[in-house]
């Protein structure tokens, strides 16, 4: 499998960082070669194998359903680059 | 007359405990070497005032006789801790300024135990490399380079690995991800421990891959890092992969005799064209292990190679989703170029980000995407999965495992970071026990061909770092490493 | 057997194909993985932990209350629990979601398929299957009038949550995917796992509708998000069925689609933001273990299971005699059903269960109250009850004085006696007052005695105002009829 610029382009869209034109043949180059590395994990035989879903065999922690956090507006908002009103805000969203 | 900042952990608080010298007079000398350090670019940030009133409060116990384990005790902290009201980014612009109001439970530990904050280490950004050159704070000298021969002090925590090596620190904190710890420690001459996954709380520290992320001390000496770990590790219930496991005695452990323990040694680990000087560490390890009672067997680990490409899958995979609260909103940077909301997005993220961590995004965004889940993603947790196999193999045969920690000593600033893949393999000895979550200390013991500091690495069994403060205690010794 | 509704379109006859995904907040003091408040209405960002607002270095921990509470609602839906479900982080970027992914479950939810049995009127029933139901958190709030350029972002409902419960696409008009969703929230009501209200958004419902010639294979379907009422959802589900029939027997092509209800053009429309290429990337969640629930753990809520509307309803027809319709009315809410058994406990059940039903549920309908903040509580209607029971007052005064109850408070037999509504049925004092009639009204005496049998009316209406209204009826009856036979 190789990872084109559209793709690229997709990928990078899906995680919201802007690519300049200029710098898409690099980096699909980049991330191809790693691509490639990695693909030595087709050689290993997976068949029946269960896939890791956490370094620990232990088993989900539960916690009591108690109040014991919030009121923290100022602190929560301390350091937004921008609010208004005890809200943080963004360029309008149209939905 | 040894100065203060010659002094490790033990020798410190001893210092401190028989009244040779206050924690004023330390915090104050460090923070001289910490003002002053125009070379090494190990710290980014540091707060004298709030750290000479806490060394005055600890002082102030001792007068009382209330002293705490490592009261007055000076500790660095690498950027990826939360250290309430200091400045703490993970070296990254995207959270440049960012101030949090709540501590890191390790932290948090380790001041209750007394400790002293002297200031935070660069790394490199978000954790995200082996050199220390992707910190948004530029890059950090190995202590170890020659005039006009800059070398890199590995990476990520490369910053506290050239604090404590260069003494401007008696120990700093580290995280260890992929090799984080052990491999700056390696490339610095310092001791470096990544406990077992669970034996450290991550609550409060910046998150690069969740499944993979523990803290850790960097130290001069086995025993400083054993005093360290005792005071940083526990269970807690705001993270929870914590294990809920009693943390036993690990300074008792470093005096323990080794005597009929089982050291495995992994042919994987002789990769093709190893160079002579790790070679030679090697031997030397195995002889003095030998010479300490401790039976050598040959162990393997066949899906050693693919443990690399599997963490190249797997740790960008979790950083893609732990960095996409980034994005403007609540805190951090955010673009000034802004028309619309997906400007907001992309551009503070394109601006906010260096190129590693980018790259790393999209690895992990890519292989997560619909139709690469199951070929890279899926594929890669199977992969691990032998991989801890293979370990657990292994461990029914043997008490630990010896290998180097690194395929070379340190390089030179700039010449692996032309191609992600060439620096990527800083980290193919340290990335297997990473994965599978298992303890793993380095100790420097020997000399690269330029005169640089080796480590060797021991991993052991799951909560098992007991066995390898042990054997990395015969190591320290037989090595003798301060005395090269 | 009820035949669902087909739509007639140029061509010919269509059929229905609706399945419905309900997020029901969990019933719980605190979030799904944080200690912050879940109350409703509270100022913004007031409820925000720093988990909550993806803080750098923040952990999720589970709240042991929400896989409680999901265990039960399975039960309660005859799901399967399974011991083993997993979190998935869902990858997307929205100003109300502080993490940039939101906790969820995909691959492995915490109960899989079961069944609800919905009421079709008329005691028509139909079995729809249930796909799944599973944890995940709710996101913040956006607002988006309070300033021109900017939209506001408020957290408080980050990480609040919520059971979604996915049910096949079984329904085959809107009548039956509204009896689903009523039947739905009755019986998160009755198990307490959700309070159900959907105006404050505590219980919301997207619904999944395509459309179909009868028998044919299904057709591409369009998803209807965030409905907020029952009426609503079940208008939009036949606007939306028609637009679709519109398109497709115009020559065109249903596209799979978001879209968006407007109860006030009572239309949908498409919502732009939800069309771009989403590409959400679940993959387990490394801060959070698997989820494990013991065999025991699970069978205990099955005991612990209360009784639920279908087996309420036929126990209160069984238990005390009341008619199906009587018994369907008084079980759809669960406190209705309780207040009523509080009432009807030794008395006339029946007679209890029509009272309620028509005077106590009318009043409360006219004032717009729910039964909690009903002013006349069980125990007072009981009391007054009891009056009409021994005759102390007449069932026609007794509405009355339920009015005052109602309106003004005090217990009914205060009232009675402050008011001097106490029945009369001393047959002495009713006797001479009856007398006096008759001696006070010879003409019209004359005229029933001599055959005008309509005129008994006349007298015992006299007997009622003289007395006003405190009169025993029967008594009066009695008295009339010995005295004017001479
Ligand atoms: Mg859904
Ligand atoms: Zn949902």
């Amino acid at each position: 499998m190789s990872l084109d610029k559209s793709t690229l382009k997709r990928v990078a869209y899906l995680a919201r960082i802007k690519i300049d034109n200029s710098e898409i043949d690099k980096m699909t180059e980049e991330l191809n070669n790693i691509m490639k590395w990695v693909e030595k994990l087709n050689e290993v035989d997976i068949e029946d194998v269960q896939p890791m879903t956490g370094v620990s065999s232990m088993t989900l922690r539960e916690r009591e359903d108690k109040v014991t956090d919030g009121g923290l507006e100022d602190k929560i908002l301390s350091n937004a680059p921008e609010k208004i009103d005890g809200s943080f805000t963004v360029p309008k969203v149209i939905e | 007359m040894t100065k203060i900042t010659d002094l490790g952990v033990i020798e410190t608080l001893e210092g401190l405990k028989s009244k040779e010298f206050s924690s004023e007079e330390v915090v104050s000398e460090y923070l001289k070497l910490i003002q002053s350090d125009s070379k090494l670019n190990a710290y980014i940030h540091f707060n004298g005032e709030k750290s000479l009133l806490e060394a005055k409060k600890s002082d102030q116990r001792r007068a009382n006789n209330n002293s705490l384990p490592l009261d007055g005790l000076p500790i660095a902290v690498k950027d990826i801790f939360c250290v309430a009201g200091e400045k703490t980014s993970a070296c990254s612009k995207i959270l440049e300024n960012f101030i949090p109001d709540y501590e890191s439970t390790v932290t948090s530990k380790l001041w209750q135990a007394g400790g002293i904050y002297i200031g935070k280490t660069s790394m490199d950004e978000f954790a995200m490399g082996s050199s220390n050159e992707t910190s948004y704070f530029g890059e950090v000298i190995n202590p170890w380079s020659s005039d006009g021969d800059a070398l890199v002090p590995g990476g990520s925590s490369g910053g506290s690995a050239s604090a404590v090596a260069a003494k401007m620190a008696p120990i700093a904190l580290g995280t260890d991800t992929g090799g984080s710890i052990r491999q700056p420690a390696s490339f610095c001459g310092a001791v470096g421990i990544k406990p077992t996954y669970g034996r450290c709380s991550r609550w409060g520290i910046i998150a690069f891959a969740s499944s993979l992320d523990q803290a850790g001390p960097i130290t001069r000496s086995v025993k400083d890092s054993a005093v360290i770990l005792q005071n940083m590790a526990g269970f807690d219930t705001m993270d929870s992969t914590s294990a809920d496991i009693k943390v036993p005695d690990f300074i008792n452990s470093c005096s323990k005799p080794i005597k009929g323990m089982k050291i495995g040694i992994p042919e994987e680990y002789r990769l093709d064209g190893l160079a002579n000087d790790v070679q030679n560490v090697w031997e030397s390890g195995i002889k003095w292990l030998k010479e300490a009672g401790a039976e050598i067997i040959d162990v393997t680990l066949p899906h050693t190679k693919y443990a690399l490409p599997t963490y190249y899958i797997v740790a960008p995979a979790e950083a893609s989703a732990n960095l996409a609260r980034y994005d403007g909103v609540k805190y951090g940077y955010r673009s000034e170029n802004i028309k619309d909301l997906e400007d907001m997005y992309s551009q503070t993220r394109a601006e906010g980000f260096g190129a590693e961590v980018k790259r790393r995004i999209l690895i992990g965004t890519y292989v997560l995407s619909a139709g690469y889940y199951d070929a890279y993603y899926l594929r890669a947790q199977k992969v691990r999965t032998k991989i801890v196999e293979d370990f657990t193999m292994a461990f029914n045969k043997c008490d630990a495992i010896l290998t180097p920690t690194t395929p070379t000593g340190a390089f030179k600033i700039g010449e692996k970071n032309i191609d992600p893949v060439t620096m990527y393999m800083n980290d193919v000895f340290t990335v297997p026990a990473s994965l599978a979550g298992l303890p793993a200390i380095s100790i420097p013991s020997g000399l690269d061909a330029k005169g640089c500091p080796l480590g060797l690495q021991l991993i052991g069994k799951g909560f098992d770092e007991e066995t390898i403060f042990s054997i990395g205690s015969i190591l320290e010794e037989s090595a003798n490493f301060k005395n090269i | 057997m009820r035949e669902p509704i087909k739509l007639k379109g140029e061509t010919g006859t269509w059929e229905m194909v609706i399945g419905l995904e309900i997020h029901a907040q969990v019933k719980c003091k605190s979030k799904l993985f944080s200690g912050s408040a879940t109350d409703f209405g509270a100022s913004p960002n007031s409820q925000v932990s720093y988990v909550d607002a993806a803080m750098p270095g923040m952990l999720p921990v589970i709240n042991s209350e929400a896989v409680n509470q999901a265990i039960k609602t399975g039960h309660a839906l005859n799901a399967k629990i399974n011991n083993v479900s997993i979190f998935d982080r869902k990858n997307y970027f929205y100003p109300d979601l502080p993490q940039g992914y939101q906790i969820s479950q995909f691959k492995s939810p915490i109960v899989g398929e079961g069944w609800v049995i919905v009421d079709l009127g008329k005691g028509e029933t139909k079995k729809i299957g249930i796909e799944r139901l599973h944890l995940e958190q709710d996101a913040g709030k956006l607002m988006h009038d309070q300033h021109p350029k900017l939209s506001l972002v408020d957290l408080n409902r980050s990480g609040i949550p919520l059971m979604e419960i996915v049910s096949m696409p079984d329904m085959r008009d809107w009548e039956e995917a509204g009896a689903y969703l009523r039947k739905l929230r009755s019986i998160v009501r009755y198990i307490g796992s959700c309070d159900g209200n959907m105006d404050e958004g505590s219980l919301r419902c997207d619904a999944n509708i395509s459309v179909r010639r009868p028998g044919e294979e299904f057709g591409t379907r369009c998803e209807l998000k965030n409905i907020n009422s029952v009426k609503y959802m079940m208008k939009a589900v036949e606007y939306e069925a028609y637009r679709q029939i519109e398109i497709i027997e115009g020559g065109g092509k249903v596209l799979q689609q978001t879209r968006l209800y407007d109860p006030n053009k009572n239309e949908t429309r498409s919502m732009r933001s939800k069309e771009e290429a989403h590409d959400y990337r679940y993959f387990p969640d490394p801060d959070l273990l698997p989820l494990h629930i013991s065999a025991e753990r699970i069978e205990k809520f099955k005991q612990e299971l209360p009784e639920l509307s279908d087996q309420k309803r036929e126990r209160f027809q069984s238990e005390y005699g009341l008619s199906f319709y009587d018994a369907d009315v008084l079980t759809a809410d669960k406190k209705h059903a309780d207040f009523f058994e509080v009432v009807s406990k030794n008395r006339d059940a029946k007679f209890v269960a029509n009272w309620i039903i028509t005077n106590f549920f009318a009043m409360l309908n006219e004032v717009e109250k729910s039964i909690e903040n009903s002013p006349v509580k069980a125990d007072q209607l009981g009391e007054l009850f009891d009056l009409i029971q021994d005759g102390t007052v007449s069932g026609r005064t007794a509405k009355e004085v339920f009015e005052e109850m109602f309106t003004n408070g005090g217990s009914a037999l205060e009232i009675v006696k402050s008011k001097g509504l106490k029945q009369i049925s001393n047959t002495d004092e009713l006797e001479d007052m009856v007398k006096k009639i008759i001696d006070d009204n010879q003409e019209q005496v004359n005229k029933y005695r001599s055959g005008n049998e309509k005129l008994f009316g006349w007298f015992v209406g006299q007997a009622m105002k003289n007395t006003g209204g405190t009169a025993n009826p029967k008594v009066v009856n009695e008295i009339l009829l010995k005295l004017l036979k001479g």
